[in-house]
């Protein structure tokens, strides 16, 4: 029998990887893909709570956070290339102006 | 009429308001039609003012008009008040009159310069000031006035702050008059906590009627502490070498507020105050023997200078010193007479000295001047009134004052201050001749080019020598012995307390008019025969005093160099506060103070310096922090509540 | 079945994630986030939300990943080498704090105190109506004003992504 646990452990193990994927690339694109993942990880928990406790505004929130996650891919993406134009790379490493 | 008295203050202040605030962008004509009609209009309520005092019955002769309720903290209680009695508006009279005559003046001898309207606003500025001294009705408000008198004196000086010289004089006259006020205000203090009031009034009733024993430790502390003041503002030893210096500021500052006005100022604090003074005979001694030792040493010092405005000035120290002398020995009366005289008989001399620069384009060396009595007539002739009425010839102003002064000096004081105060009156007359002959008589050393512009002053200037001239004729007539109007007019404000003094006094005149006449007849005799030898001297063989100063090399250097004074009080006092400042400054200041404030920001300055590495500009490095924070945040919140 | 099929997608969403983590190429580490956002789909089904599973299959999976993929390409990325690393010595504590991050909220789903309330649709409820048609209902009455922001928001997001991808900034 599934429970709610195994889907929180699973939404738990990807939000982990998107962090550590945030930690540890410097592919400003990768590190981008790596904050999807980890939304995904907490739409994940969401449905799997709305689905246990019967409840409906678990699926909503998913699909809010869906139009926010779209959004925010189409101005973070459009970012990336202005900097990108600018730079002529995406390293997030070469990109350290913003200091003392 | 008397409610008009406010006024007498106002206009000056108006005249210092538009000549300061605007007076740049007016016409050269309009700011001295405004500084001359301020105080114009101001020696017209002055005079009005008068008229109604005189008006009142002697006795009643007291008018307060309180103005507003300015200061109270506590028991400390001061009302901004004007006083006018016979004594104050004598003083009114003569700051206005005389002002305005010098006022007049300055509009020709200032002409050319360019900080015309500076100078007329600092003038008028010092006339109100001065008359707040004068009219305040209590210790306080006079205190006020006596600052200001000092600032205006201060920029007055300075006025050619170009000058390094004129710069320093007038640091020297602020610096120098600051040790004076320093004793004045703790004076002040002290009668506060004495008489629990600083309204003349009151103080002067509580001390004439109060328990006050004559002697008083108390009272001869504040009288000596006031008469620190007085000798600062009135140039007397040890505080006089500002007077001398401040003669760098222009010839007609030199006249109303280095001789006729400011520097009265002293003999003014301690006539208002007779009352006090009359109960410490310790101070009074110590008054008398400043004054007289003062009158001595400045007229010997005024033998030998050469500059023309230096030896009025010693003559102006020494002239002090003999009202001091006067009201040293309890006769305010004669004191506050000479203080009148004197201020027209010297502002007349000034003036004639500041005419005489002005014909020979700024010389004031008189070894480069002589026979320049037929080129400026007119001021050959004032001065010479100016220089007889000072030596004290009869009828001359200066005659009946000075008679007086050492008249009473012999009557009421003891004989050393009369022959002190006769050999002043010698030297007074020989140095005043001296300065007579060798500028307007004997053969003309005036340089070249000095000569070729050689011309008499304008009508604006030569007016208020001739009116000046007129009142060192006349001025002394108000004081004839026996029939004395100033006596009697003076007598209810120094007649108010012990009144068997004063009518000792007036019967020890009328009792001894032999003596009275015989005095007279010693005193011209004195004048006369100082003006002789300065004939013989400077006129006759003007070989005479160079071969004198040969034979007598270590006198004549000696007066020469004013007795070394400046110089043993740069070594006494100001090398050694300097040296100290310095240190303090090094030392407390840059090394401490500084170096604490520095060292602060320093330490700060250095820790912002490591934690600012924190702040890489990684964003990845940001995220690792975000992350520990995010596990702490879920340890604290979560954690405590965990049940398993 | 059920399991089963839990336990394989499970692992194929986190070995996509795992790869997505270490896979130098962007374009592949593109393509095994798609695979992740497929297998969470089939959760999705599983957990009775057909029409959020739809939505990640065609929002996610399709537009968003494909502008990911576009992106890469336009700047041409591939398999360049990255060049230079600030902080290497960021990456063993890094995955230490994963590790830490994951045993805390392990304890913390171990722990009881996550619990919710019950609410009114059950699975029967919903099945009868139907998903999708209960979801459209629900943003358009209880959820009316959140629904017709994100219309802003996306309205928002449109224009300044075209602001910020104009040649001069």
């Amino acid at each position: 029998m599934i429970t709610v646990t195994h889907y929180l452990v699973l939404s738990a193990i990807l939000f982990t990887l998107g962090v550590v994927g945030v930690l540890v690339r410097r592919n400003a694109i990768i590190i981008f893909m790596c904050i999807e993942l980890m939304l995904n990880a907490v739409n994940l928990s969401f449905v799997a709570f709305a689905h246990y406790l019967n409840s409906m505004q678990g699926q909503l929130f998913v699909f809010f956070t869906m139009t926010v996650a779209a959004a925010e891919a189409a101005v973070g993406l459009a970012i990336i290339v202005a900097v990108f134009r600018n730079k002529e790379t995406v390293n997030i490493d070469d990109i350290n102006i913003m200091k003392w | 009429m008397l409610n008009l008295v406010g006024l007498i203050l106002l206009f000056p202040l108006i005249g210092t308001a538009i000549n300061g605030l605007i007076g740049k962008r007016l016409r050269k004509e309009t700011v001295g039609y405004v500084a001359c009609g301020s105080i114009g209009l101001s020696f017209f309520i002055s005079v009005l003012v008068f008229c109604g005092l005189l008006l009142l019955p002697p006795g009643e002769r007291l008018f307060e008009k309180q103005l507003f309720s300015w200061i109270e903290s506590g028991s400390f209680k001061s009302t901004a008040g004007l006083q006018v009695d016979p004594l104050s508006s004598l003083m009114i009279l003569i700051v206005t009159g005389v002002g305005f005559l010098i006022h007049i003046y300055s509009i020709g001898y200032m002409h050319e310069d360019k900080g015309y309207h500076r100078y007329f606003c600092y003038l008028n500025l010092f006339t109100f000031s001065m008359l707040l001294l004068v009219l305040g009705n209590n210790f306080l408000l006079m205190f006020i006035g006596w600052e200001a008198v000092g600032l205006c004196s201060y920029l007055l000086i300075g006025f050619w702050f170009e000058k390094k010289s004129a710069s320093n004089a007038a640091k020297k006259a602020f610096v120098v008059n600051r040790v004076g006020d320093f004793g004045f205000a703790l004076g002040i203090m002290l009668v506060f906590l004495t008489f629990h009031s600083i309204d003349f009034t009151e103080v002067f009733s509580a001390a004439s009627h109060g328990n006050f024993e004559a002697g008083s430790f108390t009272v001869t502390i504040i009288t000596l502490l006031m008469f620190m003041g007085a000798t600062g503002k009135s140039a007397q030893i040890p505080l006089y070498t500002w007077l001398p210096d401040a003669m760098e500021g222009p010839t007609p500052v030199s006249a109303l507020i280095h001789a006729a006005t400011m520097v009265t100022a002293g003999v003014y604090m301690i006539a208002r105050c007779n009352v006090l003074y009359m109960l410490s005979p310790f101070t009074m001694t110590v008054v008398a023997s400043v004054g007289a030792v003062t009158a001595l040493f400045a007229a010997s010092i005024g033998l030998v200078q050469n500059d023309i405005k230096r030896v009025l000035a010693y003559s102006t120290i020494s002239q002090l010193g003999y009202m001091f002398l006067a009201c040293g020995v309890g006769a305010f009366t004669a004191g506050v007479f000479h203080l009148m005289t004197h201020a027209f008989f010297k502002a007349l001399l000034f003036l004639g000295s500041g005419s005489v620069i002005h014909a020979l384009s700024g010389e004031q060396d008189m070894r480069k001047m002589g026979g320049l009595r037929n080129h400026i007539p007119v001021t050959y002739k004032t001065f010479l009134v100016g220089a007889v009425a000072i030596a004290g010839i009869p009828p001359f102003a200066g005659f009946f004052s000075k008679d007086e002064i050492l008249l009473e000096s012999l009557v009421r004081g003891n004989l050393l201050y009369w022959i002190v105060g006769a050999v002043a009156a010698f030297l007074t007359a020989f140095y005043m001749f001296r300065l007579l002959f060798m500028t307007f008589h004997g053969v003309s050393r005036v340089e070249h080019h000095a000569m070729e512009h050689l011309h008499e002053s304008p009508g604006n200037m030569t007016l208020p020598l001739t009116v000046l001239a007129a009142l060192s004729f006349f001025g002394g007539f108000l004081g004839i012995p026996g029939a004395s109007v100033i006596n009697s007019f003076l007598a209810p404000v120094f007649g108010g307390h012990g009144h068997t003094e004063v009518s000792g006094a007036e019967a020890g005149v009328h009792h001894s008019a032999w003596l009275s006449s015989l005095m007279m007849v010693v005193s011209t005799a004195i004048a006369l025969a100082g003006i002789f030898l300065a004939y013989q001297m400077y006129s006759k063989k003007p070989e005479l005093p160079g071969k004198l100063a040969e034979r007598f090399r270590v006198i004549y250097k000696l007066l020469l160099n004013k007795y070394y004074v400046d110089e043993i009080y740069d070594a006494l006092f100001v090398n050694p506060i300097k040296k100290i400042s310095v240190q303090l400054w090094k030392r407390v200041d840059a090394g401490m103070i500084d170096g604490s404030v520095n060292g602060i920001a320093r330490l700060v300055g250095g820790f912002s310096n490591i934690l600012r590495l924190l702040q890489t500009g990684y964003v990845r490095n940001y995220a690792f922090y975000i992350v520990v924070g995010c596990i702490f945040i879920i340890i604290f919140a979560v954690l405590g509540k965990v049940k398993f | 079945m059920e399991a089963y099929l839990f336990y394989i997608m499970a692992a194929v969403a986190v070995a996509s994630g795992v790869y997505l983590i270490f896979e130098k190429n962007p374009v592949f580490s593109a393509l095994y986030l798609i695979q992740t956002m497929v297998s969470i789909a089939v959760l999705y089904i599983l957990l009775e939300a057909q029409f959020i599973a739809a939505v990640q299959i065609i929002v996610y999976a399709g537009a968003i990943m494909v502008l990911f993929l576009f992106v890469i390409m336009l700047l041409n990325l591939d398999i360049k080498e990255e060049a230079k690393n600030a902080l290497p010595f960021q990456r063993i504590p890094a995955v230490l704090m994963g590790i830490a991050f994951f045993t805390v909220i392990c304890i913390v789903l171990r722990s009881k105190l996550l619990q919710g309330k019950h609410g009114e649709y059950t699975t029967a409820y919903i099945n009868s109506i139907g998903n999708t048609k209960l979801i459209g209902n629900l943003l358009f009455t209880d959820y009316l004003l959140p629904f017709e922001i994100t219309s802003i928001l996306l309205f928002v997001a449109a224009i300044g992504a075209i602001m910020l991808a104009k040649r001069k900034l």
